[in-house]
């Protein structure tokens, strides 16, 4: 294969993270979903009858969370906010619009999938601790009724709001061209990767000056 | 149980909008009124419970009172409590409760059960968990007001008092009630019940027990499981029955405000993804070469159009 036109964006070993970790993610949301909205009672059998999938459910999240962190160790360095998400948050509706051309300043993730990376993390830690609480088969006798309630209540709000920004994360894998390719192969293209992550490119992936005066924030 | 398939008022985690099998919905509604004063607790009701349900209990250990077992169990559906009091004139009184389901009017476990169909409620106010249907995933046990529900170890279901919905189904009083050597507890019409509990509390207050009145408190919808109770003023004193039981607003947050604002979050989130595609489209990138060196640009804004694409 020629790569000469490629960029490595995502090694096999973070790739094996986030599929292995959709693959559980989407089983435990289906469930969780099944009897969050019992008219959609039906989701729920992706995990077999009911009551199968009330056994499999936690034990699948507590993967979700195993296989988040390590992606949370991989992939930390690059969602760390800087001084140059200003400009993305500025130019968001050219963004949004498919307005190309603006040189962004974004770097290996934009700051847009830092938020989505900070609130997948956070809302997967409340997740994980509600869901131990609540966990009737091991830890729920072990808490006072009120604060089961809060617990289910928090493992709602937080299941919800992580279902809903998943929805937003693969809508932009959809609309964002060449993404969700990238995600499987791990390869994208330079132009792809200069449109997107204009200053990643510069710095890292073909850095056509000394570092020190490019850097930025 | 199941007996009674054709009048159900309230089915759990099922849509309003599919109507319950109520061909028989002139069923009257029933109640248990148990009568503390009358109570020697003598315990033959939790023998005719276990007896009538077939259940038994592990045999446990004395901890120190006169409850036994120490606690309701997935085996052990109802247990008197006794509890010592010391009145404002150094007096002792024993008080003693017969504990179980109270089959609420408005029954918490039914609001919080996600499994359609395991915890049902019928006309005559009976409310049963239908064991088959039941996941075992606890959220009864966060919904009742009462702290009865358990889930056995054993199979991971959640069980309770069923107010012998099998016997009442064909015309039987609960088996405490048929056992009880006091006449402490009686069966009848809710309305009938409520009459017999305010002659009792009369008989009590012209006895000089002025706090006497009924307990059945109105945060549920009212009982189907009522107490006459000689200190009908402070409830909590007969083994923490609380003042004023009503479903936790946790409770009813969860299941009546985050569901339609969740269901309204997902809709917008997906016709808010539908419209952008359909208005901006694919974000593409032009896959051509470009024609001569990039240029370094300080000022953002102010490039060519790197891709060569319109907006």
């Amino acid at each position: 294969m020629d790569n000469s036109n490629l960029v490595l964006r995502t090694k096999l070993i973070d790739r094996m993270f986030h599929w292995s970790m959709v693959s559980c993610f989407t089983l435990v949301a289906l469930s969780g979903l099944s009897w969050f909205f019992p008219s959609l009672n039906w989701l729920g059998y992706v995990l077999g009858p009911p009551q199968l999938a009330r056994v499999l459910h936690p034990f699948l999240g507590i993967a979700v969370f195993g296989l988040l962190m390590c992606m949370f160790v991989r992939f930390v360095h690059h969602n760390l906010f800087v001084r140059t998400d200003l400009t993305w948050f500025k130019h968001i509706v050219d963004v949004l619009l498919n307005k190309h051309g603006q040189k962004l300043q974004i770097g290996k993730y934009n700051a847009g999938q830092k938020i989505l990376f900070w609130g997948i993390m956070s809302l997967i830690s409340l997740l994980f601790v509600s869901g131990l609480m609540i966990w009737r088969a091991y830890f729920a006798a072990l808490f006072p009724i009120p604060v089961l309630r809060l617990a289910l209540l928090a493992h709602s709000v937080a299941g919800l709001a992580l279902i809903l920004l998943v929805i937003g994360h693969i809508y932009m894998g959809i609309w964002v061209r060449g993404s969700i390719g990238g995600m499987i192969s791990g390869y994208v293209s330079r132009a792809w990767t200069r449109q997107h992550h204009d200053r990643w490119y510069e710095e890292e992936v073909a850095p056509t000056k000394p570092l020190p005066s490019k850097r930025h924030g | 149980m199941g007996m009674q398939s054709q009048d159900i008022i309230r089915r759990s985690a099922t849509n309003g909008l599919t109507p319950l099998p109520q061909a028989r919905s002139h069923e009257l509604e029933v109640a248990k009124l148990i009568d503390v004063s009358l109570c020697t607790g003598c315990k033959g009701c939790q023998v005719a419970c276990s007896e009538w349900n077939d259940l038994r209990d592990e045999v446990g250990h004395n901890v120190g009172v006169y409850d036994n077992p120490a606690n309701l169990s997935p085996e052990t559906w109802t247990v008197i409590r006794f509890d010592e009091r010391e009145d404002e004139a150094g007096k002792l009184e024993w008080l003693l409760r017969k504990e179980g389901c109270m089959h609420c009017e408005e029954p918490g476990c039914l609001k919080a059960c996600p499994s359609p169909g395991a915890i049902l409620q019928f006309a005559n106010g009976i409310v049963d968990f239908q064991s088959e249907q039941c996941i075992g995933c606890g959220y009864c046990i966060a919904g009742c007001p009462f702290d009865i529900p358990r889930i056995s170890q054993k199979d991971n279901r959640a069980y309770k008092c069923t107010l012998c919905a099998d016997r009442v189904a064909v015309g039987q009083e609960p088996a405490c009630v048929k056992t009880c050597p006091t006449g402490a507890i009686s069966f009848g019409s809710k309305a009938e019940m409520k009459d017999l509990a305010a002659t009792r509390v009369e008989e009590l207050k012209g006895r000089g027990h002025d706090g006497a009145g009924l307990y059945d408190p109105a945060g549920v919808g009212g009982t189907h499981v009522m107490y006459v109770l000689t200190h009908a003023d402070q409830p909590s004193l007969y083994h923490r029955l609380p003042d004023d039981p009503h479903i936790s607003p946790v409770v009813r947050g969860w299941k009546e405000w985050l569901k339609p604002v969740g269901a309204l979050g997902f809709i917008a989130t997906l016709a808010g993804a539908f419209v952008h595609y359909m208005g901006v489209g694919a974000n593409t990138t032009d896959e051509t070469p470009p024609t001569e060196p990039e240029k370094e640009l300080e000022d953002a804004g102010q490039g060519p159009n790197e891709d060569g694409r319109d907006a």
